[in-house]
C-alpha cells in the first residue's frame, strides 16, 4: 500500500495513547507489525517537553504520523500541524478537526478548510472524516490523497456502524487509499474492514485498553492478515437459504 | 555512615529503614526545607494496590499490599477503603474495572448511599475496595522525617550531596538513562457541604478522577498524566476537565473554593515500575511514577537491606579503593 510516496507493507496504523506504560506500548508496536504510529501533539507539549516519550516512539523505527487531536477549529489544527512538522521533521499530518467535544465527531467543514491550506503548504494530509462521499470528494479536491473515514465514534469500539456507507466509499474511490480510523473494537471488526476491500485500519483504544495490549496487538495483526487474504480470495456470496454442498442426486425425495 | 541524596519520599523512607537496622544515616537535601523539591507534595496519598492493578503490573499490587500497615506506624492512615463509581452512561467502565481488579465487592445504589450518604441516588452501582486506605501526603512526609530523626537520622537542608553518596533518591534530578517525567496536575478544593469519608474514584473513558478527602471539608482531586517535562502551572484545559469531573461526581463541588492547584513531574521508567539500580558506587532508588506512597515501603526496605548487608556497598567500595 502506498501512503503518498511511502510504501507500507502492514496496513495497520497504531495510536500511541493510553497504554499502561511505554514499555508495553513498545511491545505492542512490535506485536502489531505496524510501520506507522500516530502521536498526538498537545499544546502542553508543543514546546518540546514531550521529548522523552517521543524518543521512545522514534526508537521503534516506525514512521511517525503526528495528529491534531483535540483541535476544535481549522486554525488550531493548522497551527498544530506547523508545530508537528518542526518537532517531528515530517510533512505527514493526521488532520483531526473535532466538531463536538463529547461525541468527538469531525467538523467536516473545518476539516476541508484546513486540508486545503495544509496541502497548499506541502503537507501530506491524512484527514479523519465521516463516511460521507461528498466530503470525501471535497477533501480530494483540497489535495488529500488518503481518506480516513470513521468506523464509529472515537474510542467507542462499536465496530463498523455503517458498513454500507464504507462499501460505497470503496466503490466510489477505487484508487484512493482508504484507512478506517476510529471505532474498531475487536479483531472481527478489523477483518470486516479488509473483507470489504479497504486499504488499512488505524487503531488505538482497542489495543491500548485491552487487558493485555500486546496480546491484542497480535490478534489484530492476525485479523488484518486474514481479512486481506479473504478479500483477495473473493469470498462466496451470501444466500438466503441452505445450498447442499454434497450432491443430492439419487436420494429419495420424501416430499 | 550511610549517605543519601534527596530528602523526598524515597530518601526519607530508606533513611528510616536503614536507621531501624541500627546504622547511622545522613540525608542531604539541596532544598531549604522539607518537601520543597518533593513531587510527592502533589500526590493523592492513596494506598490503593487493588485499584492500581487495573492498569499496572501485578507487582504493584503485591508489593503495595503492606503499605497501609507500614504507614500506620508513622502517620495517621484512614482505612476506609476506596469506592469506585461510574456515570450511568459509562456503566461498562465499572464492569471492566471489576473484571481487571481483585479485592472488591459490587455494591448497590442503596449500599452506596449507606457508605457515602453524599452520593445517595447518584450512582446505581459501585465497587468497594474494603482493604484500601489513604493518608495526607504532606503530613506523612513531615511525620516520616520526624520518625527518622528520632532514630538518629541527620537531615542536612540546603546541602548538596557529595558525589560519592551511597544512595541517590533525587527523582528527576538524577538524570538516569530511560528515566522520563510524567506530568501530573491536581487541585485542592474546600467543599464544606460535601462529606466523603473515603477515596472515591469516578471512572470515565477520557476524564477519570479521584477525590481524596483530607478532612474538614477539604479534598484533593487529581490527576492528569501527560508525557511532558513542563513544570508550568496547570493548564485551563486540565483544570476544567478535573473540575468538570468533580462536578459530575457531586454538583456540590460547583460551590467549592479552589484552594490550590499544582503540577509536578513523576519520575518513571519505561515499565512505570520503580527500580533499585547500581551505577558506579552509588545505588539509585527512583521511578516511583504514581506509586510513591504505595511502593516506597517495600522498596525502601529492599534498598536498606542492600545498603546494610554484609556484601554491602561500603564493603565493596573499600575493596575497590584498596
Amino acid at each position: 500500500m502506498k501512503l503518498y510516496d511511502t510504501v507500507i507493507t502492514t496496513p495497520l496504523l497504531l495510536g500511541t495513547a493510553q497504554y499502561p506504560s511505554p514499555a508495553i506500548l513498545a511491545e505492542a508496536i512490535k506485536a502489531s507489525k505496524t510501520e506507522v504510529v500516530t502521536v498526538s501533539l498537545r499544546r502542553e507539549t508543543a514546546d518540546g517537553s514531550g521529548e522523552k516519550f517521543w524518543d521512545i516512539l522514534q526508537q521503534s523505527g516506525c514512521h511517525i504520523l503526528p495528529n491534531t487531536a483535540g483541535c476544535h477549529c481549522a486554525k488550531d489544527a493548522i497551527t498544530t500541524a506547523h508545530m508537528a512538522r518542526e518537532i517531528f521533521g515530517t510533512n505527514w499530518i493526521k488532520l483531526e478537526v473535532i466538531g463536538h467535544s463529547d461525541t468527538l465527531q469531525p467538523d467536516v467543514f473545518g476539516l476541508i478548510e484546513a486540508a486545503r491550506v495544509l496541502s497548499e503548504e506541502g503537507f501530506k494530509v491524512f484527514p479523519y472524516t465521516t463516511d460521507d462521499l461528498i466530503v470525501g470528494e471535497k477533501l480530494l479536491e483540497a489535495g488529500c490523497e488518503v481518506l480516513m473515514p470513521w468506523g464509529a465514534p472515537i474510542g467507542s469500539g462499536q465496530g463498523l456502524r455503517n458498513p454500507d456507507a464504507l462499501r460505497s466509499m470503496r466503490a466510489y474511490f477505487p484508487d484512493i487509499a482508504l484507512i478506517v480510523d476510529a471505532g474498531i473494537g475487536r479483531p472481527s471488526d478489523a477483518m470486516q474492514v479488509f473483507e470489504m476491500g479497504m486499504d488499512a485500519i488505524l487503531l488505538n483504544t482497542a489495543v491500548a485498553k485491552a487487558g493485555d495490549p500486546v496480546l491484542m496487538a497480535r490478534a489484530m495483526a492476525g485479523a488484518v492478515e486474514a481479512g486481506q487474504l479473504a478479500y483477495a480470495a473473493d469470498p462466496m456470496e451470501r444466500r438466503d437459504m441452505a445450498v447442499p454442498s454434497t450432491p443430492i442426486l439419487g436420494l429419495a425425495e420424501l416430499m | 555512615m550511610i549517605t543519601i541524596a534527596g530528602a523526598g519520599l524515597a530518601g526519607l523512607a530508606t533513611a528510616f529503614e536503614v536507621a531501624k537496622r541500627g546504622r547511622a544515616v545522613t540525608v542531604y537535601e539541596k532544598g531549604a526545607s522539607l518537601g520543597a523539591n518533593a513531587c510527592s507534595r502533589f500526590a493523592g496519598g492513596m494506598l490503593a494496590p487493588y485499584c492500581e492493578g487495573e492498569s499496572t503490573e501485578l507487582e504493584v499490587v503485591t508489593l503495595g499490599l503492606g503499605a497501609a500497615k507500614w504507614w500506620a506506624d508513622i502517620t495517621p492512615v484512614t482505612r476506609r477503603g476506596t469506592l469506585v463509581v461510574a456515570p450511568n452512561r459509562d456503566r461498562a467502565e465499572l464492569s471492566r474495572f471489576a473484571r481487571r481488579t481483585e479485592g472488591h465487592q459490587m455494591v448497590s445504589q442503596s449500599e452506596v448511599a449507606t457508605l457515602e450518604p453524599a452520593l445517595a441516588d447518584r450512582f446505581s452501582q459501585g465497587l468497594l475496595f474494603q482493604d484500601e486506605a489513604h493518608l495526607d501526603p504532606r503530613a506523612a512526609l513531615v511525620d516520616l522525617a520526624q520518625k527518622a530523626e528520632a532514630l538518629g537520622v541527620r537531615i542536612l537542608y540546603d546541602t548538596p550531596a557529595p558525589s560519592d553518596v551511597d544512595l541517590d533518591c533525587t527523582g528527576m534530578a538524577a538524570d538516569l538513562p530511560e528515566l522520563r517525567p510524567v506530568r501530573g496536575e491536581m487541585a485542592i478544593l474546600a467543599a464544606p457541604d460535601i462529606s466523603l469519608s473515603r477515596t472515591v474514584r469516578l471512572l470515565h473513558p477520557r476524564f477519570p478522577l479521584y477525590v481524596v478527602p483530607r478532612g474538614d471539608g477539604v479534598f484533593m482531586i487529581g490527576a492528569t498524566m501527560i508525557e511532558s517535562s513542563s513544570e508550568r502551572q496547570i493548564s485551563v484545559r486540565s483544570l476544567s476537565e478535573l473540575l468538570g469531573a468533580a462536578y459530575a461526581l457531586h454538583p456540590g463541588f460547583g460551590d467549592a473554593a479552589v484552594l490550590e492547584t499544582g503540577a509536578g513531574l513523576r519520575p518513571a521508567f519505561p515499565d512505570n515500575l520503580p527500580r533499585l539500580t547500581q551505577h558506579n558506587n552509588t545505588l539509585y532508588l527512583n521511578g516511583f511514577y504514581r506509586h510513591g506512597f504505595l511502593l516506597v515501603p517495600a522498596f525502601a526496605a529492599k534498598a536498606a537491606d542492600q545498603l546494610t548487608s554484609e556484601t554491602s556497598h561500603e564493603y565493596s567500595r573499600q575493596r575497590h579503593s584498596a
